[in-house]
């Protein structure tokens, strides 16, 4: 992977009043992006969408320190954008996690379907000191 | 979450003043519906014009007042959904669960 055209890097307590921030440097990347051909009001949605949704999920799993935090890392690469978002909690099991019933709709459960539906690529992967999950869009 | 409640034609019609609905203030907007219920107001529309961002949390609290409504017979509609947020509802196919109007004349007009 050549380098990076643009690198961001924050971190959050874990705390749902910063998710509006997180949410709004996705939407404001849309709309900066080279080389995006597609429509930029809807990328700026969905990245929004997709950081929020992300975000909240390594929030609801962090483990219950005041101290803890969240990083999030977006990367533009030439054809990939790449969102790493970090949490220190327990983890959960990305392939174990069952695909939502649309025709019995409940009201939890619809992060992680978002992220699938929007993006190209989603990772979930426990390490010792952090859990790291990926998500890539192609551009 | 800043909102303000109208009752109009017999209807409870919940303004929504945020412009994001997410996983900060969806839990006060869910207790706040589920209150409404019940305390009996079973005729609820929320009205989503200045509302430019739902996730899935803010999709979670609208269906959970639905259900809870329909549960005692009642009904909770929407109206004045931005196409961005509307698009929620089709991918989630909510859109086949919420009555969604144009407009509040719309939804008064096609309440039964």
């Amino acid at each position: 992977m050549c380098n990076s055209a643009l690198q961001v890097e924050v971190i959050i307590p874990t705390q749902t009043k910063y998710l509006e921030l997180i949410g709004s440097i996705g939407e404001h990347i849309a709309k900066d992006i080279e080389n995006f051909s597609g429509d930029r009001e809807i990328l700026a949605y969905h990245l929004n969408l997709v950081l929020t949704e992300a975000t909240t999920n390594a929030i609801k799993h962090a483990n219950h320190n005041p101290k803890d935090t969240v990083k999030i890392s977006i990367h533009i690469y030439d054809k990939e954008l790449n969102i790493k978002v970090y949490d220190h909690g327990q983890g959960f099991d990305l392939d174990a996690l069952p695909l939502p019933n649309l025709d019995q709709p409940k009201e939890n459960g619809m992060g992680i379907f978002f992220i699938r539906e929007l993006m190209d690529s989603v990772t979930y992967t426990k390490k010792t000191d952090c859990n790291i999950l990926e998500i890539k869009k192609y551009l | 979450m800043n909102l303000n409640l109208e009752k109009i034609n017999g209807y409870s019609v919940i303004n929504i003043q945020e412009e994001r609905i997410d996983a900060h203030n969806s839990g006060e907007l869910k207790a706040y519906i589920l209150k409404l219920i019940e305390q009996n107001e079973l005729n609820i529309i929320v009205q989503l014009e200045n509302v430019r961002f739902i996730d899935s949390s803010g999709l979670g609290a609208l269906l959970s007042g639905y259900k809870h409504a329909a549960a005692k017979s009642g009904k909770l509609s929407l109206v004045s959904c931005k196409p961005q947020v509307l698009s929620m509802f089709e991918l989630t196919r909510l859109n086949r669960v919420f009555e969604i109007y144009t407009d509040l004349p719309e939804a008064f007009e096609n309440q039964t």
